[in-house]
């Protein structure tokens, strides 16, 4: 039992179904009430689509799981209504240690950029998490959460997806549409339905330990490669909430999990990591393998692949939730496309090929970072070492020191829906097509804001002008006209100046002119933005028949 | 040519996202032209590799350099 949290229960009521044998029909299930599957029922409920969440279990994630949030995740929470939640309650730290043997080789310090409203990552216990999405996914009216509803079958004909579910009343069936599977890394719906996930365990065997301190301690990374308490494996720290340490220690693939997670082993170990005199109590201790493998494509049919049951990765770089959100942002707003009949199902198939591509580089970071952690030859254990000695007095050495990088949003640069830039425009900076959006302060009806607040979930036309007063009859004409279209183009302009732009279309104020400075923005720049905070193409100049043409491209209706 | 100890890896045509990318293709290359080598193989092939590099640089006022940063850490 926990020492600073208490579990959840969440009540499970029998379902009508069993009593009455009718076979529920609905539109979307989703399996699985991880962060991820939480996560998909969030954003569909966006869209206005009813969803079922089936979860085997009736509580949050046991023990020792995600620990650091990033960015991106956190500007999807957000969308989702639990980002203040998660950042209040998460703690965050910019200081960063790196020891080898018994020296710091060097530290650093991830001041966070200015003008985003989001860190570059918080720390929080994966229950909180959950905690907090369950809590809001309860709120939505769209959304039916069965707690304790197992999935004990699954078949896919036509148009249907049929489910058993098991429960301590007894079975139903289940009709759906679509079906999201969020089932986690062993996927049951990956099992029943023969899908395969190829990749590699890396051999090796993590003892991750959450301790809570006693006394004071820095809201410090610290990170040992071959320390004198555990000589030449590996050794992370990291700050949670309510005082909370999480420590991996690396054991090699010859350790025993059994004995290795006795207290009387595990004890002496921290002990030996923090210095004798410091008070703290074990919390959970677990050992643990990662996988690093993914699906071969994540759609099949009806059947949607989203989080660790499509792609799983070693802890280092934290990506595994934090990518799993990046899924569903991603799927959200196709399905509903397809769902209404204004995409082919053939955007599902960009569904899995943009997040194949971010699994892929999910992938490599994630064994650049194992394989610098454990090197596996002596060269390269050689070549490690080099660079840690290095590190100690020289930038470039620094830069090579991998214990992990920090999950970032793939760029999307080859995506099928983007529409390139075409000459003449010419623009600089990091927002291209495919580009996740970099956020700015803004401010809409003279209240602070920011722009990733402002726009999602459809698409958006983003219009930056001199003047809002300025614009023209028919550029006015032009935006608003973009509204009315089939998929339907919300225009929102964006200005220096205070004011409002005619014809009712609503306009932000950058005021430091920082949104146009991150854009690479002049006087007539027109950004197509897709629902999930994407850029799908962009213009000098404004032409409607670009826009629609991008938009087409963008949902696959070209 | 002054020695260069600061970040200085990327490929030319290749837009990289984030700082660290580059040196880390750099290091995936170079320990994977190591695979399935035997360690007095692999020792050949860094002798092989530094002398390689040398003679790109040329200058032997920056080789003197790189060889006392590398020595003083030895
Ligand atoms: C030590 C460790 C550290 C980590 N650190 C981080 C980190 O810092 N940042 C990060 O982003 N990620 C981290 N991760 C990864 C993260 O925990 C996972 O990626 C994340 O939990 C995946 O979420 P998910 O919703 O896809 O799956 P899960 O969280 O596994 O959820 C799957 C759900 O499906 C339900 N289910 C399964 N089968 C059935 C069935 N047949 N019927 C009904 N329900 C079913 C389960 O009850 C469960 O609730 C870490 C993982 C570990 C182990």
């Amino acid at each position: 039992m926990l020492k600073t949290y208490s579990y959840p229960k969440f009540e499970y009521r029998t379902p009508p179904e069993i009593a009455s044998g009718q076979t529920l029909k609905v539109p979307v299930v989703v399996v699985g009430a991880g962060p991820v599957g939480l996560g998909a029922a969030l954003d569909l409920q966006l869209h206005d689509v009813p969803v079922l969440v089936l979860d085997e279990d009736d509580t949050v994630s046991i023990g020792s799981r995600g620990v650091c949030y990033a960015k991106r995740a956190l500007e999807i929470l957000d969308r989702y209504g639990v980002g203040d939640a998660v950042c209040s309650k998460g703690v965050s730290w910019n200081v960063g240690r790196t020891f080898f043997r018994e020296q710091e080789v060097y530290n650093f310090n991830l001041v966070p950029e200015p003008d985003h409203h989001r860190p570059g990552m918080v720390n929080l216990q994966q229950y909180y998490l959950e905690e907090y999405l369950a809590a809001r996914a309860a709120s939505r009216p769209k959304i039916e959460l069965r707690w304790k509803n197992k999935v004990v079958s699954v078949a896919q004909t036509g148009m249907t997806v049929t489910l058993k579910v098991e429960t301590e009343d007894g079975f139903y069936t289940v009709e759906t549409d679509w079906l999201i599977a969020a089932d986690g890394a062993r996927s049951p719906i990956r099992r029943m339905l023969d899908l395969e996930i190829d990749g590699k365990v890396f051999m090796d065997r993590f003892l991750i330990a959450d301790v809570v301190m006693k006394a004071d301690f820095p809201s410090e990374r610290w990170f040992w490669f071959d320390p004198p308490f555990h000589p030449g494996q590996s050794v992370l720290l990291h700050r949670q909430t309510d005082s909370v340490y999480r420590i991996d220690f690396q054991l090699g693939w010859d350790a025993d999990p059994e004995e290795a997670k006795k207290p009387e082993n595990v004890l002496p170990r921290i002990k030996a990591m923090l210095g004798d005199q410091r008070e703290f109590e074990l919390e959970w201790v677990s050992v643990y393998t990662f996988q690093c493998r993914r699906m071969g494509r994540f759609n099949h049919g009806r059947v949607l692949f989203v989080g660790d049951a499509a792609h799983q990765v070693s802890p280092f770089g934290a990506r595994g939730a934090n990518s799993g959100l990046q899924d569903v942002d991603n799927l959200g707003w196709k399905l509903k496309l397809v769902i209404d009949g204004k995409a082919p199902m053939a955007l599902l198939d960009s569904y899995s090929e943009e997040r194949i591509f971010a699994a892929d580089e999910n992938l490599v970071n994630s064994t650049r970072s194992t394989d610098f952690i454990t090197p596996k030859s002596k060269v390269s254990r050689t070549f490690r070492n080099a660079v840690l000695g290095l590190a100690k007095d020289h930038a470039f050495g620094r830069a090579l020191v991998n214990s992990g990088r920090l999950s970032v949003p793939a760029f999307l640069t080859t995506s099928s829906l983007n529409t390139p830039d075409c000459a003449p425009d010419v623009f600089a900076g990091r927002m291209v097509p495919g580009a996740p959006m970099d956020d700015a302060p803004v401010l809409d009806n003279g209240e602070q804001g920011w722009l990733l607040n402002k726009v999602g979930n459809r698409f958006f036309a983003l219009y930056f002008a001199d003047d809002p007063k300025s614009l023209d009859a028919a550029t006015v004409a032009t935006l608003s006209d973009l509204s009315c279209a089939g998929v339907a183009v919300q225009p929102l302009v964006v200005s220096p100046k205070p004011g409002a732009a005619p014809g009712g279309i609503p306009t932000l104020v950058d005021a430091r002119g920082i949104a146009a400075q991150r854009y690479d923005a002049q006087q007539g720049t027109v950004y197509l933005l897709r629902p999930d905070q994407h850029v799908a193409a962009r213009w000098r100049t404004l032409d409607a028949a670009k826009v629609k043409a991008a938009v087409a491209r963008a949902t696959c209706n070209a | 040519m002054a020695l260069n100890l600061n970040p200085n890896f990327a490929e030319a045509g290749k837009r990289y996202f984030n700082a660290y990318a580059p040196g880390d293709d750099f290091y995936e290359m170079l320990i994977g032209a190591h695979r399935d080598l035997s360690d007095e193989q692999s020792e050949l092939l860094n002798a092989r590799l530094i002398l390689v590099l040398a003679n790109h640089i040329g200058d032997l006022g920056t080789l003197r350099e790189a060889l006392d940063v590398a020595r003083e850490g030895v």
